[in-house]
C-alpha cells in the first residue's frame, strides 16, 4: 500500500512540476493522471521486478475513489465564509446553476449518444459484461 | 461549563485532530444515512455533511480557517484521488478507446455549454462582473476551478461553493433526468454527469454503475483541461 501511495503521489508531483514549470494552465493532478496511465500501461514489465506492484495499486486507488465524496467536504464548508454574497445574489446564482446544469447534462448526453450512433461506436453487450465484472 | 471542561475545549478546538474527526464523523453518518435511504439523490452525502459541519462551526463559534487546519488533511487527498482516476480508466481502456469520437464531441460541446449557459442565465439577475467570473468555471473540479477564477480576478472561495452546489444539483438531477430521457447508454450518462458536475457527479455515477463512474471520471479530467484553456476566451466574448 505504501509503495502504491508513493507512486500515486509521485505521479502528482511530476504533474505539478510539469504544470508549474511550463506555465501551462493545466492542473498538476490531471497531468499526474495521464502519467499514471502511462505507468499502468508499462505495468506488466514493472511487475517482473516488483511482483506485488499491480495488485496493491488497484486496491489503494480504488480505496481513494470509493470515498471521493468525503474529499469535497473541507472546501465546501467554505460556504460559511460567503453568506453575504449568497444573501445578495443567492437566488440568481441558484437559478443559474440549476438551469445551466440541466442544459449541460441534456446537451452533453444527447451529443454523446447521437455522435456515438453516427460514428458506429454504440455500446454493445460486451461492454455491459466487462463493466459488470468489476466490483 | 466548568473551568476544566472549558480549557479542554480551548485546547481541542485549536488542534487539527478535532476538526479532522468532525469531518470524518459527519461523512460517516451522512454516508450511512444515504445508504439507509437507498442512495436517494436528495440525501447526498456531501450536502448532508457540509450542512452538519457548518452547524457545528456555527454553534461552537469556530472560524473556517481554524476548521480548515484540521480538514486540510482530507482536502489534500483530492490530488491523489484525481491521479487515481487513471486506474478505472486503464481497466476500461477498450471501451473508452472505442468511444473516443463521441467523447471528444460531447466534451467540446458540453464544456462550452456549461460556461455559456451559466453566465447567460446569471446575467438576467444583474450581478457584478466578479461574481460572473466566479460562476463561470462551476462545472470544473474544485482545485482547477478555483485556480481559473483566481487568474481572472474572481473570488476563489465563492467559486468553491458554486462548484459544490453544481455537484450536488447535478447528482440530484442526473438519474431522474436520464431515465426521463430514456438514456440507457451508461457511458453517455456518466460522461454527462462528470462533465456537468465534476467529482461529486463522478462519485454519484460510481454509486449507480461502475462504467458510468469511469466515464464520469474521464469527463471530469478532460473538462478540467478544456475549460482551463477555453474559459478565458469564452468569458471575454461573453462579458468583455
Amino acid at each position: 500500500m505504501i509503495v502504491s501511495l508513493t507512486l500515486i503521489l509521485l505521479c502528482q508531483l511530476l504533474g505539478e512540476v510539469i504544470a508549474r514549470g511550463s506555465g501551462w494552465p493545466v492542473p498538476g493532478p490531471v497531468l499526474g493522471m495521464l502519467i499514471l496511465l502511462v505507468v499502468l500501461s508499462l505495468r506488466d514489465r514493472i511487475r517482473k521486478a516488483v511482483p506485488e506492484f499491480g495488485r496493491a495499486l488497484d486496491s489503494t486507488g480504488k480505496g481513494l475513489l470509493a470515498h471521493l465524496s468525503l474529499l469535497f467536504i473541507p472546501a465546501s464548508v467554505g460556504v460559511v465564509q460567503r453568506f453575504d454574497v449568497l444573501a445578495a445574489h443567492g437566488v440568481g446564482l441558484v437559478v443559474a446553476l440549476v438551469v445551466s446544469t440541466f442544459i449541460t447534462l441534456v446537451v452533453t448526453v444527447v451529443t454523446f449518444v447521437v455522435v456515438s450512433r453516427l460514428s458506429g461506436s454504440s455500446m454493445d453487450a460486451n461492454d455491459e459484461v466487462r463493466a459488470g465484472e468489476r466490483p | 461549563m466548568s473551568d476544566q471542561a472549558f480549557s479542554l475545549w480551548v485546547y481541542l478546538s485549536q488542534t487539527p485532530l478535532l476538526w479532522l474527526v468532525v469531518t470524518l464523523g459527519a461523512y460517516v453518518i451522512a454516508d450511512r444515512m444515504s445508504q439507509a435511504f437507498g442512495r436517494h439523490p436528495l440525501c447526498n452525502p456531501v450536502l448532508v455533511s457540509v450542512v452538519a459541519v457548518a452547524l457545528v462551526l456555527w454553534v461552537t463559534g469556530t472560524s473556517y480557517p481554524v476548521y480548515f487546519e484540521g480538514a486540510k488533511f482530507v482536502h489534500f487527498l483530492l490530488g491523489p484521488a484525481t491521479v487515481a482516476l487513471a486506474i478505472p480508466l486503464y481497466e476500461n481502456r477498450r471501451v473508452v478507446l472505442r468511444a473516443i469520437v463521441p467523447m471528444v464531441a460531447a466534451l467540446i460541446v458540453g464544456s462550452v455549454t456549461a460556461i455559456v449557459s451559466a453566465v447567460v442565465a446569471a446575467q438576467f439577475f444583474d450581478m457584478p462582473k466578479s461574481v460572473l467570473i466566479s460562476l463561470a468555471p462551476k462545472s470544473v473540479t474544485a482545485p482547477v476551478g478555483m485556480g481559473i477564477t483566481e487568474t481572472l480576478g474572481g473570488d476563489p472561495a465563492l467559486t468553491a461553493i458554486l462548484i459544490m452546489l453544481t455537484g450536488v444539483i447535478g447528482s440530484v438531477m442526473v438519474t431522474p433526468l436520464m431515465n426521463a430521457l430514456h438514456m440507457k447508454d451508461w457511458r453517455a450518462r456518466g460522461f454527462a454527469v462528470g462533465l456537468a458536475s465534476h467529482g461529486i457527479g463522478t462519485a454519484r455515477a460510481f454509486q449507480v454503475h461502475s462504467l458510468a463512474g469511469t466515464f464520469a471520471g474521464i469527463a471530469m479530467g478532460l473538462n478540467a483541461l478544456v475549460t482551463a484553456l477555453l474559459l478565458p476566451i469564452v468569458l471575454k466574448w461573453l462579458i468583455g
